[in-house]
């Protein structure tokens, strides 16, 4: 964990909606047009900030799908029962509305685009993964990135088809008849594809970080080599 | 200025807690993870912490010469960068100026760097983590600190977005000059004051 980078300062500022795709009961992308784009690396988050009308905020982060080279940003969101701003990016927003974001975040959890790198998503945390995958296919590289992903049904797992496409390892656990591996990620699984990487990305629930993780220096990956993005809380 | 989200009311407001900085929310009593790496494995006997930098000589403690030592309880509140709040938590370990006083410290020393074995740092003024601002801790709410949370030991430091509190804690560097660290090099804020909300740089 000794990477040196130079910090972005980033400001808030109103970002135009320009699409909503509503692609599940519980999932919304949307395509964002920023007055003021900043360098952005696959991998990094923006943060949205509501405002209500007595002044009361709040404000959640959100992982962006989107490329570093395509022209709008897009965010995935998972609208959460309890999740007041989640909710309101699900339910109420429409293409024209003004939203606040701030952004790039994180200097961390991000692909240079230029070494080999193995992706590993669990759920919603493939967000991440799939902005890699969109820089490697825009530069033609493809073969740069690997990636495997888990979740329990289909509908968990965003942009499904295009991780598919890519040739990626999926498992579906809660859906035997699904096609795709039916047992949760394992070393079995993830030996094949750690050959010759340099970076290891691991992103998902603390649950699923913590046993990828686990197995990937299980494999004999240096824990150095390991980048880990968590959300949600511990069980 | 910046004007309100169409059709945004936000959660039913009750009197706001005045223990919540502005941004922030109640957790309820869920404690999210947060961590950039793979979380360690520490062997409390090989397991060590120390104290360099600008002092007159660097020292070192094992787990058994830390647990011998005078101990104590924070009882607060806890604030993480990517908002959410804590409220009314604890924690049992040993407040770092009873270990800041076992060296001499130079006159210039205004900074640390707190690093843990997973090799993460974050920097810090020393005014923050002395006079009953800082522990090092090792129990959470009378349970052993769960390994994803830190655990066997970490850094608190509540006045401070919880980034600053460094899990897996090995050593403090004492410094003149203020050196970024691992989030802060990384587009976070080089002190992290939830009052004052300075969550990233510029801020």
């Amino acid at each position: 964990m000794t990477e040196t980078s130079t910090p972005a300062v980033t400001s808030w500022q109103q970002a135009t909606v320009r699409a909503v795709r509503r692609a599940t009961d519980r999932l919304v992308m949307l395509d964002l047009d920023l007055p003021k784009r900043q360098p952005q690396m696959a991998g990094q988050h923006f943060v949205v900030r509501l405002t209500a009308q007595d002044g009361y905020t709040a404000s959640r982060s959100y992982s962006v799908a989107s490329s570093p080279m395509d022209p709008l940003v897009e965010l995935c969101v998972e609208r959460l029962d309890d999740g007041e701003v989640s909710a309101y990016l699900y339910d109420v927003v429409e293409p024209g509305d003004k939203i606040e974001v701030r952004g790039p975040i994180g200097g961390w959890f991000v692909w240079d685009g230029a070494t080999s790198a193995l992706a590993i998503g669990g759920g919603t945390g493939v967000v991440p993964l799939v902005a890699m995958l969109r820089q490697a296919r825009k530069m033609g590289r493809p073969e740069l990135l690997k990636l495997a992903a888990s979740g329990r049904h289909a509908a968990d797992l965003p942009y499904l088809p295009e991780l598919r496409a890519h040739g990626s390892t999926i498992s579906i656990t809660g859906d035997p008849a699904s096609g795709f591996l039916p047992h949760r990620l394992g070393a079995a699984d993830l030996k094949p594809l750690i050959a010759d990487v340099d970076t290891v990305f691991v992103c998902g629930s603390s649950g699923f970080a913590e046993a990828i993780s686990t197995v990937i220096v299980g494999l004999g990956v240096p824990a150095g080599h390991v980048r880990v993005e968590r959300f949600g809380p511990t069980g | 200025m910046v004007g309100f989200s169409r059709g945004f009311g936000g959660r039913v407001r009750k009197e706001r807690d005045p223990r919540l900085p502005p941004g922030q929310y109640d957790t309820g009593r869920d404690w999210p993870v947060l961590t950039a790496e793979v979380t360690p494995r520490i062997d409390l006997d090989r397991w060590t912490f120390t104290i360099d930098g600008l002092v007159d000589a660097p020292k070192t403690w094992t787990w058994a010469e830390l647990q011998a030592l005078p101990g104590s309880e924070f009882n607060g509140d806890i604030h993480c960068v990517t908002t959410w709040s804590l409220l009314d938590t604890s924690f049992t370990g040993i407040s770092l100026d009873v270990l800041l006083n076992q060296v001499e410290l130079a006159p210039q020393a205004a900074f640390v760097t707190a690093t843990s074995t997973t090799g993460y740092t974050t920097n810090l003024p020393l005014s923050d983590v002395t006079g009953g601002k800082a522990w090092l801790v090792w129990e959470h709410e009378g349970k052993p600190l769960p390994r994803e949370h830190g655990g066997p030991i970490r850094m608190l430091v509540p006045a401070l977005y919880f980034w600053k509190s460094a899990k897996w804690i090995t050593r403090l560097t004492l410094m003149q000059h203020d050196k970024q660290g691992f989030w802060e090099r990384n587009g976070y804020h080089d002190r992290g004051d939830p009052w004052q909300q300075q969550r990233y740089q510029g801020d």
